[in-house]
């Protein structure tokens, strides 16, 4: 499968440029990247599964805790930084906002907006939303700071991040109108 | 997982170079016995180099016979369709000079005097191991080593090998090392050595003309050391307050199960080592240190260096623990090199990187399959 997604963030990233993938996974996105735009950089990663399907990937991770912040890297060190899908599993958000800042030219976030309109009717329906974008039981989540797109647009204000482009798709789709409602998940380039 | 590597044998590399070493002094001639695994191919770009530790050795894999009662110390790791996979890489494995097994040490003859060494032979370096080591693998001509995979001791030779010869090695596997050793670490060697040179039989490091040896001072050597390679959690796991024999001796006779077993290991190690090999070990150990020479900049250290690297650490490790691996990873970070970072889950301490771990053993297999 194409992932619309993988190819977005491609397109955002400058050729031969260095990316920091935070919470990388298999390291699917960078070896994707490496092979697009002949990229350079690290994922971090804290699952050792991941960590070893990452190497078969021959991607380099760092394998770290996202919550004790990015000290290893200096100021300024990575011309991206990536937090795909992410940013709802972190405790503190603030502070992954603020080291992305730090350590990033520009960043690129992802995540599962709660505000799509199945996950919406889930909750009308009196039950908390699954879907292949928020697949796990409400009891069994690594996902604990779900938002909406309106949310995050305000946590880029307060963050003083501006948004240059964005991406919403639904089932590997693009949705170009009323995207709070029909995008099952949001992508976004953000710059400072 | 995997098989054994079957019977080896040791060879001997006979050098007539002469080998400054970082004391000042000179070696004139030299020998180093290694040991082979696996097949060297055409082009001479699969093989693979194990430095030992502190008591290892060039014995890295497989027996001496069949009925040999012990395998080589990292058989678990080196063999047929083992991390180190010796279908596909030519594993050498060497034994340090001033090393316990064969190689030019303490225990072999001095040729300008025709004598023994004993004390007069020279403090070695981890530098100096590595210069006689590079020579060796010329020998085979082997230009580059496809990867130098070393833990403890070994991970710190592995080191300097990517930062004295940069272009000689593709990939290194760094494993529960540090980039120099802490005050606490240095404080556990001194206690290790006074025991040896304090011990009698010792005789200023000239024993052997004596026909003994100081085994008293190795054996507490060894049991110190050995706590230092286990943690707090797989002591009390493994012996907890276990008495021998069920009671209170009320004597001063081992009592619990963990004494009998330090003086088990004291003992067996005081049989078999060289306390001038030892206590030149931990010279090595103390005076490995990578920011001396840049500026007390670690980072400085790494600039010229070509080597993909892999640093691995273990959580209970308190000899050298996580913390130090990432200083490493920062340093090698802060020159954009290629470093994949793994703290492996374990209980077992230092000892850890000798040990099976699925986790451990997966992540080497894929690193030097990648």
């Amino acid at each position: 499968m194409n992932r619309l997604d993988f190819i977005k963030i491609s397109e955002w990233i400058e050729p031969g440029s260095k990316v920091l993938d935070l919470g990388c996974a298999d390291g699917a996105l960078l070896k994707f990247l490496q092979a697009k735009k002949l990229t350079t950089g690290y994922g971090i990663e804290i699952s050792p599964k991941n960590i070893e399907k990452g190497i078969k990937n021959k991607v380099n991770i760092i394998q770290m805790n996202l919550e004790d912040g990015l000290s290893v890297f200096d100021t300024q060190f990575f011309d991206t930084v990536i937090l795909s899908q992410t940013l709802q599993a972190m405790v503190n958000i603030d502070k992954i906002m603020d080291e992305m800042k730090r350590v990033g030219k520009n960043i690129i976030v992802s995540f599962p907006n709660f505000g799509y309109w199945k996950n919406r009717f889930q909750i009308l329906n009196g039950k908390m939303p699954k879907s292949s974008d928020l697949p796990h039981e409400w009891y069994d989540t690594p996902n604990i700071h779900l938002c909406t797109v309106k949310d995050f647009y305000e946590l880029c204000e307060k963050k003083r991040l501006i948004i240059q482009d964005q991406l919403f798709l639904t089932e590997n789709q693009p949705i170009k109108y009323f995207s709070n409602l029909r995008g099952s998940i949001g992508i976004f380039k953000l710059s400072k | 997982m995997g098989k054994s590597v079957g019977i080896v044998e040791s060879k001997i590399f006979h050098c007539h170079d002469e080998l400054a070493l970082a004391c000042g002094k000179k070696l004139s001639e030299f020998h180093l016995v290694y040991e082979t695994y696996g097949k060297l191919n055409n082009k001479k770009t699969n093989a693979i180099f194990v430095p030992h530790a502190l008591s290892g050795n060039h014995h890295v894999a497989g027996k001496y016979h069949k009925n040999d009662k012990y395998a080589g110390w990292w058989d678990n790791m080196v063999g047929p369709d083992k991390p180190i996979d010796t279908n596909k890489y030519f594993v050498i494995g060497i034994n340090n000079l001033g090393g316990n097994d064969g190689s030019t040490s303490a225990k072999s003859i001095n040729p300008n005097t025709k004598k023994i060494w004993g004390s007069s032979f020279p403090i070695l370096t981890v530098k100096d191991w590595v210069a006689s080591q590079k020579k060796l693998i010329n020998s085979l001509g082997i230009e580059k080593l496809y990867a130098i995979v070393g833990g403890s001791l070994g991970g710190m030779q592995a080191m300097q090998w990517s930062i004295d010869f940069p272009d000689a090695v593709e990939k290194i596997l760094c494993i529960a090392a540090a980039p120099s050793l802490t005050a606490q670490n240095i404080a556990f060697n001194e206690v290790a050595r006074q025991a040896i040179l304090q011990d009698d039989e010792f005789y200023k490091g000239n024993f052997y003309q004596e026909k003994t040896k100081p085994k008293k001072g190795l054996r507490i050597a060894r049991m110190l050391g050995h706590i230092t390679y286990l943690s707090n959690d797989s002591m009390d796991k493994k012996f907890g307050r276990k008495l021998i024999h069920g009671k209170y001796n009320y004597n001063f006779q081992q009592n619990y199960e963990i004494e009998s077993y330090l003086n088990y290991q004291g003992d067996k190690f005081a049989m078999t080592f060289d306390a001038n090999t030892y206590l030149r070990m931990t010279k090595a150990l103390d005076y490995f240190d990578l920011e001396k020479n840049f500026k007390n900049k670690l980072s400085k250290v790494f600039a010229k260096i070509k080597a993909k690297y892999m640093v691995i650490s273990f959580s209970s490790d308190w000899r050298f623990p996580p913390s130090r691996s990432k200083e490493i990873v920062k340093a090698l970070l802060d020159n954009n090199i290629n470093v994949t970072y793994v703290e492996i889950e374990a209980e077992t301490g230092h000892d850890a990187f000798l040990l099976e771990n699925e986790h451990y053993h997966n992540t080497v297999w894929s690193y030097l399959r990648s």
